[in-house]
């Protein structure tokens, strides 16, 4: 019937092609739309993307070191790394450091002890004394200023700080480290912590996932289908936790478990000899508690919103279709609540694996996280970097489950609430 | 095995919700192998709940449900081989249509060759073969009805319940897969307990209809009776149109009674359930009362009318009178049968056969 070729462009009644004119028609709208929205993307901008780039940039960064020390650095591509250098060497890090002002100094040496614990105290001396050195020959002088200089150790840690950037602090995080030329060695035995830290965060947060999910599972349902003034009690419950300071769920938390707290006590007083008070605050089992309960609504309430929406009709659909409860259950009820597991469970996990300040007050030695180490090089050693390069693989690794979720159950099917 | 008895007996059933107030009161139903029953009646009258009992989801309060003579009450509901199409179908989202069917034939542990036999055919049945890799949102809601339909027989039971399975269809949809269910009922020879509010559709498909109301079956019979012959005013005005005149009965002689309209005078109508001296609703049918300006014989039960609107619908004009009192009086005339003296004003006579008119319980 249609007689409009395919191939001839529409065009409205004064000649415009068509697409244009709507095109024009549509721009007002989007602009008064993009004008609505301008401040929360300029927000998200800077709270968020511009924050997160720093991150990235300051775990990579090294440009310090190379700019401070231009000299050597230049010197170090022609030395052959096995012995210590000789003359032109010292005379480039002689310069340098007289180029360099205090605080400059102060700030490389703090880098450089990174690589090779020593450089700190040995460059502060070099420093000091180095008004004494008038002239030629330097290596001599320096020598006599402090012996570590003669060492060749610390020539080739050199190395692994000659690019403007490194992948030091992300060896660093899991263990690792520069070793002569950027090669890749392991840290020795006695300063190994990350990958333990890194593999009890991961389980921490899988068994408060698992918990989590076990627990809430069927207070969702009996959320979902109990009768409505019942269930809005319930949901009370589960909410006031949820309202409640972080700090006063915490400390409660501290009454209950620990030595002489409530449960200990309850147990001795129903025969539990003293000698076996259960440990349970200020190791991992205290914060795996207290994790799982702070967690909780994060699990319950998106699946409580997806079992919400299942009408009872299916259940009884299956059994009339002559399944057994428990088979109407798994194969029919379990199936079209898995987007409300799946939102749970991801969004526990990732809250769980960044998890700090439970940990901190609960976990004792044995119960910190990643996160702890991370506020840890924040604040104390000021070892930025390496508390970015963290940061940087904990949102790198929550990506990757995002992505894995999406390729498995799909983003679409994931309901928040 | 039981084939003397009846198949399915409802045997003085009683069921409430909250201990105060029945919603069902003393259901008594008898209902053949192979029968197409009905349960009509308006919202909340009970109908859901009856078919949730024989289902198993509810329990009765008192009494007994027998299943081809034994009684089912303690028999779960995954045990009584009862299909079943739920009013907003139920098909599993997460399942494809295939799936879907294959669901009673595997938790029954039917093997694969069986299964996939039976699926085909099952959907061939509704016409919906190649659909079966489509999940149900992807179907539309006649399609998802027909799917609904196949997966209750999949599994051939004896017993098919319907609760208002046409309901979310329009009216063409609806009125095509009235049909459709009627044929695979004949075809299959299955028994169905059909629920329905829609007068037309259980006219259209049952072998008997059970009228409910306020947890009481009103009448139970077939069609044409139910139509012909209401047993009180609550059946006759449900099913159909109806007139309302009220009156007291007078002297019952042979099953035909005069009925006294006070000054509008009396007229003869037969006498149901109704002594002499009660209070009474004449019940008239729109389409069997003939309207004419002039006075019919007087062997003719007639009354005198005033022509007060007329609304053309095509295929009859509605004409509303004023008869007796009661100005919502309706005639059906016949389009062929219209004539040119038939115009608001006009004064005349509405005469029927005595038959059609029945002297019936009281109403306000
Ligand atoms: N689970 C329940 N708890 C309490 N009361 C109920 C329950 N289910 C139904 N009722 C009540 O029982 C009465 C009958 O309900 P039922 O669902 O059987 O009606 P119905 O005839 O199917 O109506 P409809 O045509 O609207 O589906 C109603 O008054 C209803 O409020
Ligand atoms: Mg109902």
């Amino acid at each position: 019937m249609s007689s409009v070729d395919q191939n001839q462009t529409l065009m409205t009644q004064d000649g415009v092609p068509l697409k244009v004119s709507l095109k024009r028609s549509q721009r007002r709208s989007k602009m008064r739309a993009f004008m609505l929205v301008f401040p929360l993307l300029a927000f998200i901008f800077i709270s968020f993307i511009v924050p997160i780039g720093s991150l990235f940039t300051r775990s990579v960064d090294d440009t310090l070191v190379n700019e401070v020390l231009p000299l050597t650095f230049e010197e170090l591509k022609n030395w052959d790394g096995q012995d210590v250098p000789g003359e032109p060497m010292f005379a480039a890090m002689f310069m340098d450091l007289k180029n360099a002002d205090k605080i400059q100094i102060g700030r490389v040496s703090t880098r450089m002890n990174y690589e090779k614990s020593g450089w700190k105290s040995l460059l502060k001396k070099t420093s000091r004394k180095m008004k004494n050195i008038d002239g030629p020959p330097y290596k001599e002088q320096m020598l006599k200023i402090h012996k570590r200089w003669g060492k060749v150790e610390f020539w080739q840690s050199l190395t692994a700080m000659k690019d403007p950037y490194t992948l030091g602090y992300y060896l660093n995080s899991v263990d690792l480290k520069y070793g002569y030329n950027k090669s890749i060695e392991q840290q020795p035995e006695k300063r190994q912590v990350y990958n333990l830290l890194w593999k009890r965060t991961l389980l921490v947060s899988l068994l408060v996932t698992v918990f989590c999910l076990l627990l809430g599972y069927p207070v969702a349902h009996l959320l979902a289908t109990l009768p409505l003034s019942k269930s809005n009690l319930l949901m009370i419950c589960v909410l006031i936790p949820f309202w409640t300071s972080l700090l006063v769920r915490i400390v409660s938390w501290m009454v209950m478990l620990q030595q002489e707290g409530v449960v200990n006590d309850t147990l001795v007083a129903f025969g539990l000899p003293e000698e076996w008070r259960l440990p349970m605050m200020y190791n991992f089992t205290g914060t795996l508690i207290v994790m799982t309960q702070i967690l909780l609504p994060f699990m319950i309430l998106p699946i409580y919103s997806v079992m919400k929406t299942i009408p009872p009709s299916y259940m009884r659909a299956a059994q009339n279709l002559g399944a057994t409860p428990t088979l109407a259950f798994l194969r029919v009820y379990m199936p079209q609540t898995l987007p409300g597991i799946g939102a749970g469970s991801i969004l526990v996990f990732i809250v769980a694996i960044g998890y700090y300040i439970t940990p901190e007050l609960v976990g004792g030695k044995d119960g910190r996280l990643i996160g702890n180490f991370i506020a840890f090089h924040m604040q104390n050693t000021l070892n930025w970097g390496l508390a970015a390069a963290m940061g940087v693989i904990l949102l790198a690794g929550i990506l990757i489950l995002y992505w894995l979720y999406d390729k498995i159950v799909g983003i679409d099917n994931m309901k928040m609430g | 095995m039981g084939s003397s008895g009846p198949f399915v007996r409802y045997e003085n059933v009683q069921k409430s919700y909250d201990g105060e107030t029945l919603v069902v009161k003393n259901l008594n139903l008898d209902i053949a192998k192979g029968e197409f029953v009905t349960m009509l009646g308006p919202s909340g009258s009970g109908k859901t709940t009856c078919l949730m009992m024989l289902a198993g989801f509810e329990t009765a309060t008192h009494g007994d449900i027998m299943l081809d003579g034994k009684p089912i009450n303690n028999i779960p509901p995954h045990k009584r081989g009862i299909g079943m199409v739920f009013q907003n179908y139920a098909l599993f989202p997460h399942m494809t249509v295939n799936e879907n069917l294959a669901f009673p034939l595997s938790v029954r542990k039917m093997g694969k060759a069986d299964t996939e036999e039976k699926v085909r055919r099952a959907l061939d049945m509704v016409q919906m073969g190649q659909f079966g890799d489509r999940r149900p949102g992807q179907l539309s809601g006649g399609q998802q009805q027909r799917v609904a339909l196949a997966r209750a027989l999949v599994f051939e039971p004896e017993l098919v319940l319907m609760d208002e399975p046409l309901g979310a269809l329009d009216k063409q949809l609806r009125e095509h897969m009235q049909y459709e269910i009627k044929h695979i009922h004949e075809s299959l020879g299955v028994t169905v307990v059909y629920v329905t509010h829609d007068q037309s559709e259980a006219l259209t498909m049952s072998n008997r209809i059970a009228v409910f109301d306020d947890g009481i079956i009103q009448q139970l019979a077939d069609p044409v009776t139910l139509y012909e012959k209401p047993e009180n005013s609550f059946v006759a005005q449900f099913i159909g149109e109806n007139n309302k005149l009220s009156g007291t009965v007078g002297a019952i002689s042979k099953g035909v009674t005069t009925v006294d309209l006070g000054k509008h005078g009396s007229i003869k109508a037969a006498a149901v359930n109704v002594s002499k001296g009660d209070k009474t609703t004449v019940s008239l049918r729109p389409e069997r009362i003939e309207f004419s300006s002039k006075k019919p014989a007087a062997s003719k039960p007639s009354l005198p009318a005033k022509v007060l609107e007329l609304i053309y619908l095509g295929d009859h004009i509605r004409c509303r009178l004023d008869v007796a009192g009661n100005d919502e009086f309706i005639v059906k005339v016949p389009n062929s049968s219209l004539s040119a003296d038939l115009k608001p004003g006009v004064k005349g006579h509405v005469s029927w056969k005595t038959e059609d008119c029945r002297a019936l319980d009281f109403v306000g």
